[in-house]
């Protein structure tokens, strides 16, 4: 065997005991990024969730204006800790639409009485799948849409106080 | 008290550790030979010393001891004995106790019955063992102790992971820690023998019974596991490629690799580097293996113990052992001059062969199971799957199946193919009448499992051929071990190709009365749901029977509630039969309301279920042949152990062993 094949496992070695350090060390980011940033949003046409308001297609987002579009459901309590925020942005001018989960229209009715309806349009996605389609994997998420459809940005996870700044820097840029 | 008293046990276990390093370091150097003979005592005392801490921590967690953090965090004063026993281990610093203990112990048992070793390579040995536990005694005093006081304590405990409170679980991890403890031995041998540069027969057999014990250890461990996954998670598989069961894998596939090679350095002296680096690679992977576990550097479905500050501190002990080993495998392996030669179409030749598809295999696992790191380090974020393990491992197996039909049989140094193409006919016809049968049972099944199910039926049979003109009765116990272990691969094979080609699956919603659902020629009917009420959770119950040609038998699948820690649970219902099992899970429909409360069966309303129903044809071969491959370890072990393998007879049956 010649000299430097010697060397080979101990190298190997190196390199994976590195990449286990670069694993460790490295900060976790353990969200699930969507692939459509960029993109226009896929196409899709949802029914109201509840009475009295409308629900909600991907024409909606396409007349120019750009739009907060939030998925929420009313058994999810990390979207009642996000509604008053979202009441804000609302004040802010801005319009939301949303998408509600798994839901069912008496129960949506209820979560909106109780901490308001910051929605302009709330469609009802039954099975999820227009989630899955924006390649979003949990509830609340929310993006920023560009007025001709496109997705602009991805906010995952409730948004707190500190984020309204960042969404309605990133919605005027979307403008 | 009791506590206390644990907590000073592993100091001075420590303290003698370290003793035993600086003693080993004189006795292999020979310098101040007076303190060579401390090497030994400090061995056996730390063992026992260990093992008294054990004891206390066991004690800790039978009473319940509620002002000790461990047994706090990790215990319920509800819960029945036997998992307050088992939660002495179900934890990261208990484990991480139970490993140092069999560890030490075992370096007391080198101590005390390692006869054959010439005394120099012994003690370099036992400096090496010393050196590892000194590593896991740091380890375990400065960053997970186990005997840590909570005061005030807390009234009642955290409780225990429900999916942890399993009868599976009292001997899943003892059971692969002592292997891979069997193959730290394995590398402190090699490491020691190449301090010495004594690579030889005599190292080979002191090595090869703690790799024989490893590798049993081993292959029950991971039996164990994927039973246990299998029965108590739910989802009906047996095998998901998650980091976590790599991590079995990879120390096993690398512990077979050298339980052959090393058969071949003790009987012919050859292999001699190649014997040392596959040491080394084996308690690399076990090391790798504990590594992913605690630090959480993989996501896995079974992290349980996740911690980064102890994944870098394994990772640190990783790199000081397995890096210097490598180290010096690379500066010392150049001065051990070369063994035997051999003709390829030999003993030695299949072994080779052996080695080569499983060390394949392992790095195939490898770079699957780190390539996710990789993918992130180069900012990309993926993970990889059964898809590809599947498709890259199974055909590399296969071929691994073919040679073992037939390298038993070859002569050591120097064979011909013709001596034994006729023996080899049984196995040949046994295997197309397998594949006949694998196609004619579903044609689209699939090439790999028609060729599956051949080779396997090709292997049952083929395995049993080395015993062709031998008188049974006067057959070595080490070559039936071999038989047994090939024959129970074959069993074990035949099992999850049968699994993975012939399941049948259902889903069903249904609503307590007489809905009937069918699968695979069963008949399937949901009675009732019922609460019922155990020691320390409750359950809605499933009242189901199944029925296939006339009989008729109640199954009960159950979704349990436990509220200690809260969490919920499915329990499938198993109903073995001798052809296959039918595996039903029940779960409420609509999960975010489904607690005990509101369930139909409280309340009368019917509710609706989602059953999920498997008929599994001979799944259960799968365990069977991993216990039938352990059996046959067992039973060469124990071969090795009667006989007090000198190597007079080592010779004889070496002679034999073709004939």
């Amino acid at each position: 065997m010649s000299r430097w094949k010697l060397w080979v496992p101990l190298a190997l070695f190196a390199f994976i005991a590195g990449l286990s350090l670069y694993g460790l060390v490295a900060p976790k980011d353990e969200f699930v990024r969507s692939q459509l940033i960029g993109q226009k949003l896929p196409e899709f046409e949802l029914p109201p969730a509840t009475g009295g308001i409308a629900g909600l297609s991907s024409l909606d987002f396409a007349d120019g204006k750009p739009r907060l579009l939030n998925f929420f459901g009313s058994w999810c309590a990390p979207c009642k800790l996000e509604a008053p925020h979202l009441e804000t942005l609302s004040k802010a001018g801005v319009e939301i639409y949303g998408i509600a989960l798994r839901d069912q229209p008496d129960d949506v009715a209820d979560f909106l009485r109780q901490y308001g309806n910051p929605f302009a349009r709330i469609g009802s996605d039954r099975d999820m799948r227009i989630q899955v389609l924006l390649g979003s994997s949990g509830v609340p998420e929310s993006y920023v849409i560009a007025g001709d459809g496109t997705i602009i940005y991805q906010h995952i996870g409730d948004i707190r106080a500190e984020h309204i700044p960042i969404l309605l820097e990133k919605l005027a840029a979307a403008r | 008290m009791i506590a206390e008293i644990g907590l000073a046990a592993l100091w001075m276990a420590a303290a003698l550790a370290l003793l035993q390093l600086v003693a080993g370091f004189a006795a292999t150097t020979g310098r101040a030979p007076a303190f060579a003979d401390l090497v030994k005592p400090a061995a056996v005392a730390q063992g026992g010393l260990c093992c008294f801490a054990f004891g206390a921590l066991i004690y800790l967690f039978a009473v319940t001891d509620l002002s000790v953090l461990l047994v706090a965090n990790n215990s319920h004063i509800d819960k029945p004995l036997i998992f307050k026993l088992a939660g002495t281990w179900g934890n990261h610093e208990g484990s991480m106790l139970l490993w140092v203990t069999v560890l030490t112990l075992s370096g007391a048992a080198i101590a005390l019955v390692e006869k054959r070793l010439d005394p120099q390579t012994l003690s370099a040995t036992l400096m090496v063992q010393a050196m590892l536990s000194l590593g896991f005694f740091a380890f375990l005093l400065f960053a997970s102790n186990p005997f840590e006081r909570l005061l005030p304590a807390p009234p009642s405990g955290a409780g225990l992971n429900p999916l942890l409170q399993d009868v599976g679980l009292a001997f899943h991890p003892p059971t692969l820690y002592i292997g891979y403890v069997g193959l730290s031995v394995a590398f402190s041998f090699a490491v020691g023998a190449l301090l010495t540069g004594k690579v030889g027969p005599a190292f080979a057999r002191a090595m090869r019974p703690w790799v024989l014990l490893a590798w049993i250890f081993l292959t029950a461990g991971i039996t164990a596991g994927s039973y246990w996954a299998y029965y108590e998670l739910g989802w009906g598989g047996w095998w998901f490629w998650d980091p976590v069961e790599n991590a079995s894998l990879m120390p096993w596939l690398a512990a077979t690799a050298l339980l052959h090679s090393v058969s071949v350095l003790a009987t012919r002296d050859a292999l001699r580097a190649w014997t040392v680096m596959l040491a080394l690679v084996a308690f690399a992977m076990s090391m790798a293996g504990t590594f992913l576990v605690r630090s959480g550097i993989l996501t896995s479905v079974h992290a349980f113990a996740v911690d980064p500050e102890r994944g870098a501190f394994i990772l640190a002990l990783l790199l000081i052992y397995i890096g210097g080993a490598f180290l010096l495998f690379a500066l010392r392996i150049g001065t051990v001059s070369q063994g035997k030669m051999f003709q390829i179409w030999s003993r030695e030749g299949a072994i080779i062969g052996n080695n080569i598809l499983l060390s394949t295999i392992l790095g195939v696992v490898l770079i699957g199971t780190l390539y996710p790191i990789l993918a992130e380090a180069m900012g990309d974020k993926i993970s990889v799957g059964p898809p590809y393990f599947n498709k890259a491992t199974v055909p590399i197996a296969l071929l691994l199946m073919l040679l073992l039909i037939f390298g038993p049989m070859l002569r050591w140094r120097k064979d011909s193919g013709s001596r034994i193409s006729r023996r080899l006919i049984a196995p040949a016809v046994a295997a197309l009448c397998g594949m006949g049968f694998a196609a004619w049972v579903k044609p689209d099944v699939g090439v790999i499992i028609i060729l599956s199910m051949g080779l396997a039926a090709g292997l049952a049979v083929g395995s049993f051929l080395p015993l062709l003109g031998r008188r049974l009765w006067r057959t070595p116990l080490t070559v039936w071990g071999m038989v047994i272990a090939h024959f129970g691969l074959a069993v074990a094979i035949a099992g999850m190709a049968s699994e993975s080609g012939y399941s049948s699956e259902t889903l069903a919603v249904m609503k307590p009365g007489d809905a009937q659902k069918n699968v695979a020629g069963w008949t399937v009917t949901l009675k009732d749901v019922a609460p019922v009420v155990g020691e320390n959770w409750v359950a809605l119950e499933g009242q189901m029977v199944a029925e296939r040609g006339g009989q008729r038998f109640d199954i009960k699948p159950q979704t349990r509630y436990f509220f200690s820690p809260v969490m919920q649970t499915t329990e499938a219902a198993l109903l073995t039969r001798w052809d296959g099992q039918l595996y039903v899970v029940i779960s409420p429909l609509n999960s975010e309301s489904g607690s005990i409360a509101s369930s139909g069966a409280a309340s009368g309303n019917p509710q609706s279920w989602q059953l999920r129903l498997w008929w599994k044809p001979l799944v259960t071969l799968i365990w069977l042949g991993g216990i039938i491959t352990a059996l046959g370890g067992i039973i060469a072990l124990l071969g090795r152990m009667l006989r007090g393998v000198s190597f007079r007879s080592d010779r004889t049956d070496s002679g034999r062993y073709s004939a």
